[in-house]
């Protein structure tokens, strides 16, 4: 028997008493149940977001890219800041399922389907800025090298901006792949739990006919691992790339060598923000608190301690090279004394304290394992992030090297109109996922449940490591039993068993009659008369077969079930011995007593 | 001709781990077994030989290398060489710094789309595949494996994998169209 064991003072990571059956009933949940008034409320407002967004990309496309606020010194301005922001957000999830599966951290599993999903949103809403600057969107293919009739005209592949086509196509391609991979078993479980023929049918699709097989699953480790190696180098490409943008350049603030792994850093500490942005309302939303603890939204808050910190370094080096370089115009770069003190100071302060001050805070253990504060921080950075970007494009760009051309930039409503749009569209998308996508890599969270499940812990903790961590699964149809179990040509249908068994289900009475007195002396005894029986069905642990034997025991309502105590749940044992220890551990006598009570 | 397999269902990944080894030792030929999740261990005890998968990857890879340098050698030296930025194009060697991003990048492109369509190709995924699972809980929390029972004795063969632990156990006759 394979060894579970994980280090005790390892916290779990799967709270509660949780059996495999249960993952799939929690992860399946929001998908099969139906949406709450907040969710529509809240998808509501994305659309009317996103519909605008779309009216002012139609506007920009129809009448020209002058309807942005636009000058000759500030020729880039929110469209590269949106760009850039949405592709450094969209860096979280494939760190997390790239990067943290090769160094084998478990707490991965509970959070890198929304990291994905987030990533791919958000690198669609990158992807549509660069598309929309063109102008003429509908030549955006001129970006690939393909023959023409304008001769041998190609695209300059000495040019970053074309490095950008490679690295972001490459990138949102193989995320999507990586996540879609991962979705395929997580689909096959909604297919065979939905009871609805279209879900059925849709999952059925989505989920590319997964079965399971042995050999399915070997290919499909092997394929993680691969893929996990082949994204994280692509990952620290991508933004790399990005900054390259700027870095290749030769205007003051932006010609800077310390970008690449800056850019890297700015990139996961903004996406590990907007995850945790999305997973505290979303675990509390779908009811996922017991595979999304304070645990790892603590792990989450080291990883931007972490990132943030070589942000912070890389802006104070930033500004002593602005500094110690001696040159003039470099005093105007975005993090320098020009800038903390010119006409952009609000922009320059907010950087600081939104990135550098605001998450020190996280040092606080009390801190980073509070939900509310975290989730402050964590729109504090996305603020602050987009703020970074904008100092580095527009601070840089306002005062370049001839003062008469110094300008300042004036967003209008269209640049602020598409940018809300996107933020519209990726909650659009987001909250769709939320509600028709396993939001939970559910069968990887069922491979670490013995080891780090809390449950199992405690097992650990009271019977030694080497105790058996064989779960007795009960036969379904258990009262909350899952849709999947239909009946098959190739198996006796579950129903048809139990009935058998419930007609050869005799206690034997006359064997036990001291005991069966003696449990009912103690929790009361029934009579039709005055009382009437309960469902004891109810109370979870209790089947068909269980009741029958209760019955036959002289045991009817929940008042009997609720006084039971553990001299009453050893006799039961010994009455019947099909389940023991059952009763105790599912707690019967607390169940049928909020059962009487509802009554 | 019609083939005899026997399903058996487990409720418990360590229970079918020691079923699958037990069942192996006893000369028993599992055909096939189906988990929710992947267990670990499980290809080694089933018998199965390492995939190749990885391998196919680095081919892949070495494939997307060479595309990007023969598109670039081709668009950037031979077709129309251009000084941009003074960056020489005499020579791909010479160009070649400004490659290294795209040359990384299709690597990537190539190893990782081709890996994953051979990988959908070898299982069998696509859209509209039907699934093969035989019982629907198999994707839940039930482990199921396939005995082949040609041969052998089914009631022994019931009775053993009964003692192994099985939950469920069932008789499949399969009429085969090949």
């Amino acid at each position: 028997m394979s060894s579970h064991y994980e280090a005790p003072i390892r916290e779990p990571l799967v709270l509660g008493e949780k059996s495999y059956h249960d993952i799939s009933v929690d992860v399946g949940a929001p998908v099969l149940g139906k949406a709450n008034k907040s969710w529509w409320i809240v998808f509501t407002i994305a659309l009317v977001a996103f519909l605008w967004g779309l009216g002012c990309i139609i506007y920009t496309v129809s009448t020209g890219i002058g309807v942005w606020g636009l000058n000759k010194t500030i020729g880039w301005a929110w469209d590269i800041t949106n760009f850039v922001w949405w592709v450094g957000i969209g860096h979280a999830g494939t760190l997390i399922s790239a990067v943290l599966l090769l160094f084998r951290q478990k707490w991965r599993m509970a959070v890198n389907r929304s990291a994905e999903a987030m990533t791919i949103f958000a690198v669609v809403q990158a992807g549509l800025f660069p598309i929309i600057h063109m102008g003429r969107p509908w030549l955006a293919y001129w970006v690939l090298p393909i023959p023409n009739q304008f001769g041998s005209l190609w695209v300059n592949f000495n040019s970053p901006l074309l490095w950008d086509v490679f690295a972001i196509s490459t990138y949102l391609s193989v995320s999507l792949v990586f996540w879609w991979t991962g979705l395929l078993p997580d689909f096959a479980m909604i297919r065979d739990r939905t009871t609805s023929p279209f879900q059925k049918k849709i999952y059925g699709i989505l989920s590319f006919g997964w079965s399971g097989r042995v050999k399915d699953w070997q290919r499909f480790e092997e394929v993680s691992l691969v893929l996990a190696g082949l994204a994280t180098p692509l990952v620290l490409s991508v933004h790399t790339i990005v900054s390259f943008d700027f870095a290749t350049s030769v205007v003051p603030g932006w010609h800077s060598t310390i970008y690449p792994p800056y850019f890297v850093a700015g990139a996961i500490f903004s996406g590990f923000a907007m995850v945790q942005t999305l997973l505290i309302i979303m675990r509390k939303v779908s009811n996922l608190e017991a595979y999304i603890t304070i645990l790892h939204i603590e792990y989450m808050n080291k990883v931007i301690l972490l990132t943030g910190g070589i942000v912070t370094t890389a802006y104070i080096i930033e500004y002593f090279i602005a500094w110690y370089s001696g040159v003039p115009y470099e005093n105007y770069a975005y993090l320098s004394f020009g800038a903390a003190t010119g006409p952009y100071w609000w922009a320059f302060w907010a950087l600081i304290i939104c990135n550098l001050i605001v998450p020190l805070s996280l040092w606080v253990k009390k801190l980073r394992r509070n939900i509310v504060w975290t989730f402050i921080v964590a729109l504090i950075i996305n603020i602050g992030m987009w703020f970074e970007r904008f100092d580095i494009i527009v601070i840089d760009l306002s005062k370049d090297r001839l003062t008469s051309t110094w300008a300042m930039f004036q967003p209008t409503f269209v640049d602020i109109g598409t940018f809300i749009g996107t933020i519209g569209f990726f909650f659009v998308l987001f909250l769709l996922y939320a509600r028709t996508f396993p939001v939970i890599a559910q069968a990887e969270v069922k491979t670490i449940l013995k080891s780090s499940g809390e449950s199992f812990k405690k097992l650990r903790a009271v019977h030694g490591d080497d105790h058996s961590h064989v779960q007795n699964v009960e036969p379904y149809p258990a009262d909350a039993g899952p849709s999947a179990n239909v009946e098959d040509k190739n198996f006796d249908s579950s129903f048809n068993e139990l009935d058998e068994e419930t007609e050869n289900n005799e206690v034997d009475y006359e064997a036990h009659k001291d005991k069966i007195d003696n449990l009912l002396s103690g929790i009361g005894t029934f009579d039709p008369a005055t009382q009437t029986q309960d469902d004891l069905k109810k109370i979870s642990g209790v089947g068909p077969v269980m009741e029958q034997k209760l019955h036959q025991l002289g045991i009817f309502t929940f008042e009997q079930v609720s006084r039971m105590t553990d001299r009453e749940y050893d006799l039961l044992d010994e009455i019947i011995s099909d389940f023991p220890g059952r009763a105790k551990r599912d707690d019967w006598a607390g169940q049928a007593l909020i059962l009487k009570n509802k009554n | 001709m019609a083939s005899k397999k026997i399903h058996a269902i487990y409720t418990d990944d360590d229970l079918l781990l020691q079923a699958v080894k037990q069942t192996r030792s006893a000369n028993y030929h599992i055909s096939e077994v189906f988990t929710p999740f992947p267990v670990h261990g499980l290809d080694h005890a089933v018998g199965l030989a390492p995939t190749r998968l990885a391998i196919t990857s680095f081919l892949y890879g070495l494939t997307g290398l060479s595309v990007a340098v023969l598109l670039m050698n081709y668009i950037m030296i031979e077709d129309w060489p251009q000084n941009i930025g003074g960056k020489p194009s005499f020579t791909f060697y010479q160009n070649m710094p400004a490659f290294i991003p795209i040359m990384f990048e299709l690597t990537v492109f190539f190893a990782a789309h081709l890996m994953v369509i051979t990988f959908y190709m070898r299982s069998k995924l696509w859209p509209f595949k039907k699934a093969e699972n035989p019982d629907l809980r198999t994707t839940d929390d039930h482990f199921l494996m396939e005995v082949d029972a040609e041969n052998h004795d089914v009631e022994k063969l019931t009775k053993f994998l009964y003692d192994t632990g099985a939950s469920e156990i069932s008789l499949i006759e399969n009429e085969q169209d090949h």
